[in-house]
């Protein structure tokens, strides 16, 4: 049973190996689930990692869906260095749209171009807030940040979900559960005709360059790292592990916000039940995947994105369920948890002798 | 008033029972010292496992609660090789079992929409049944809600009167002087881990081939989250977590009798109270840090590495 013995030192090429190695298993699996479904393995992967790219409309496609996965996953990366657990980024994200998307309604037939940049920031506000609050009851009252920030994204869900049938609702929507269309005022523009790519992914490549210059540069990302791994040499040089809480959740908070307007302020350009496929979950594997680097996020949010559009493709093209999404999401988190057992751990070198003696009989009889 | 609060209590106890299922097994793997986020994603394995089974063998919910008990368990199978062999992050580890769980159950429920299953009669309990208003709340239920008094029993039998409880307890406590004792901490944990995962399984399957008895994708709505946060709620005690399953079952219920009851709140949310009420329910326990601190596993989310 214990087959892995500690390192003496983490490994670093582990560190990067790693979430290649479980993309790797992934897709192994995922050939083996192909073949049980008769389907080519090859032509699956195809119809999965190629077909989505081999047009403008697809690339702009990939960049609309890794730009929230981004922006989310960057706010993610600093608290799960502390430690700090936000896993209701989903429901700070409909609360970003809800209040950026209450503010298009307040503009609505004014044609003030004062519009858009009062919904992106209600939007942050709206998610800050929404991220704030967990903080409040983790530093206040002791509430675990995992179970709280959930349980808030359910109540989001809801809001929104009366919100949209309710007082906000389009009257001359046919009763649909949806607010009226943003006028053009109110939702970014768009950056090439045909496509659906827009503004708001400048948003994204901002908070790229100010995470990485914050992760680098900052005594606080000094502080807030030190926190997680070593809470009581934090503690011994000052560093508040209540501001470390504070900052990561309403930060993380904030982030998700600014997606959450991004995506109504702009693919779908009204409030409605469907503003997010999840994205505020699968932000949490791109922050894993990516190390919890600024620049990783960036590789693991489109290969996420990636993972969305093939399986659009897959339903399309195959047959399969668009669900075969989520299953290949949740492999590679496993894939990615198991490898990375190897950065601290290596397998134990048996110390029975007949078993040394039988290691090099190994690769002679592959060779053969 | 007596009639409406009948159907009323009677059916809180159902709409609890899955809770009370998640909440126990939770509660044994977490006094072991390990605390499993994924018991949202066991109980839809559970769910859809169990449904399926029920469907396509025509054996019934009881065929449906074994195969979602074995399904649950495997799920709980790939968390205890990642976070007890493996050492990974309890955390992390449990939240990736609930977003494989999502995407599994809705990839293989995919081809169940269509169906549904007759679910249970109640089955009144002799004399018992009889007795007025009581009788008609508690022992006119269906089997399953039997069985989930009858575990509740035996895990607060086990835990306070067994050498089992008292060692489950010693490798949550301090798993490394329990391996220094010469006793399986490892093996332990895999068994409290895979007990809660049975738990959840049946759990989920009580969803999909009783209460429902649909497959929906996400039918969960979140409950194995609730059943984590009740654990908290209970302080680790079983007798505290079936008080607990009942007041939120109660609360699930109360929503759609509401109109009933002329409360004039809008559905959706009705719908918010059980998970606004989870937060100010944690809020309320965790204020107290002396009370979670007595009662709190010690170990609790820490690996251990025998060897390491």
């Amino acid at each position: 049973m214990h087959l892995l013995e500690p390192r003496a030192n983490p490994s670093v090429i582990m560190r990067w190996a790693s979430p290649a190695l479980a993309v790797l298993l992934t897709l192994f699996v995922g050939s083996l689930l192909f073949i049980a479904l008769k389907k080519d393995p090859l032509e699956a992967f195809r119809v999965f990692f190629i077909d989505p790219l081999n047009s403008a409309y697809g690339w702009s496609e990939l960049l609309l869906k890794a730009s929230p996965l981004i922006l989310i996953a960057q706010g993610l990366a600093i608290g799960f260095k502390a430690r700090i657990y936000n896993i209701g980024a989903e429901g700070q994200l409909i609360m970003g749209a809800i209040f950026g998307g209450g503010v298009a309604l307040l503009f609505e037939g004014t044609g003030s171009s004062f519009a858009l940049p009062a919904m992106v920031l209600a939007g942050a506000l709206g998610g800050a807030l929404w991220g704030a609050l967990p903080a409040l009851l983790k530093t206040r009252f002791n509430a675990e940040e995992t179970l709280t920030t959930l349980m808030l994204a359910y109540v989001a869900s809801f809001l929104l979900s009366w919100l949209v049938s309710g007082p906000w609702k389009d009257p001359g929507g046919m009763n649909f559960p949806q607010t009226v269309m943003f006028a053009a005022t109110s939702q970014f523009s768009m950056l090439a005709d045909g496509l659906r790519i827009n503004t708001s992914i400048f948003i994204t490549l901002a908070a790229v360059a100010a995470f990485y210059l914050f992760t680098k540069k900052s005594l606080l990302a000094y502080a807030i790292t030190v926190g997680g791994e070593a809470p009581a040499a934090a503690r011994y040089a000052g560093f508040s592990s209540k501001r470390t809480v504070w900052f990561a959740l309403t930060l993380s908070g904030l982030t998700a916000g600014l997606a959450g307007i991004a995506e109504v302020a702009g693919p779908i350009g009204q409030l409605n039940l469907n503003i997010s496929p999840g994205y505020g979950y699968a932000a949490i594997i791109v922050a894993w995947i990516g190390r919890l680097h600024p620049v990783g996020i960036v590789g693991a949010g489109l290969l996420m994105a990636l993972l969305y559009l093939g399986g659009e493709q897959a339903q399309l093209a195959l047959q399969l369920p668009a669900a075969i999404t989520g299953l290949f999401q949740g492999m590679l988190l496993f894939f990615l948890l198991g490898c990375d057992a190897f950065i601290d751990y290596r397998l134990r070198r048996r110390k029975r002798r007949a078993v040394v003696a039988t290691k090099p009989a190994v690769p002679v009889q592959e060779a053969a | 008033m007596i009639d409406h609060l009948i159907p009323i209590l009677a059916g809180t106890l159902a709409a609890a029972t899955p809770l009370v299922f998640a909440g126990l097994g939770e509660l044994v793997a977490e006094k072991s010292g390990v605390i499993n986020l994924g018991v949202e994603g066991m109980m839809l394995i559970g769910a859809i496992a169990g449904f399926a089974f029920a469907t396509q063998t025509g054996g019934g919910a009881g065929a449906g609660l074994i195969a979602g008990a074995a399904a649950g368990t495997l799920a709980a199978t790939l968390f205890a090789i990642l976070s007890l062999s493996l050492g990974a992050n309890q955390a992390a580890a449990g939240l990736a079992l609930t977003i494989f769980g999502i995407g599994l159950s809705a990839f293989i429920g995919q081809s169940f929409v269509s169906y549904s299953l007759p679910g249970l009669k109640p089955l009144d309990i002799p004399l018992l049944s009889d007795i007025p208003v009581i009788g008609r709340i508690l022992f006119h239920q269906d089997w399953v809600v039997y069985l989930s008094w009858a575990v509740a029993v035996i895990v607060a039998w086990v835990l306070a009167k067994t050498r089992l409880g008292l060692l489950l307890k010693a490798v949550g406590e301090s798993p490394e002087s329990a391996h220094a004792i010469g006793y399986p901490v490892i093996a332990i944990r895999y068994g409290a881990v895979l007990f809660g995962g049975a738990m959840a399984g049946i759990a989920g399957a009580y969803l999909s081939t009783v209460y429902t008895p649909l497959w929906v994708q996400n039918m969960s709505a979140g409950r194995g989250w609730i059943a984590v946060a009740l654990v908290v709620f209970a302080t680790w005690k079983p007798g505290r977590l079936m008080l607990g399953a009942y007041l939120f079952g109660g609360m699930t219920i109360l929503q759609l009798h509401a109109q009933g009851l002329g409360i004039r709140v809008p559905s959706q949310l009705m719908s918010a109270i059980p998970y606004a009420a989870t937060v100010l329910v944690l809020v309320l326990i965790s204020r107290d840090r002396k009370l979670l601190q007595l009662n709190l596993p010690a170990s609790l989310g820490k690996s251990f590495m025998p060897g390491g």
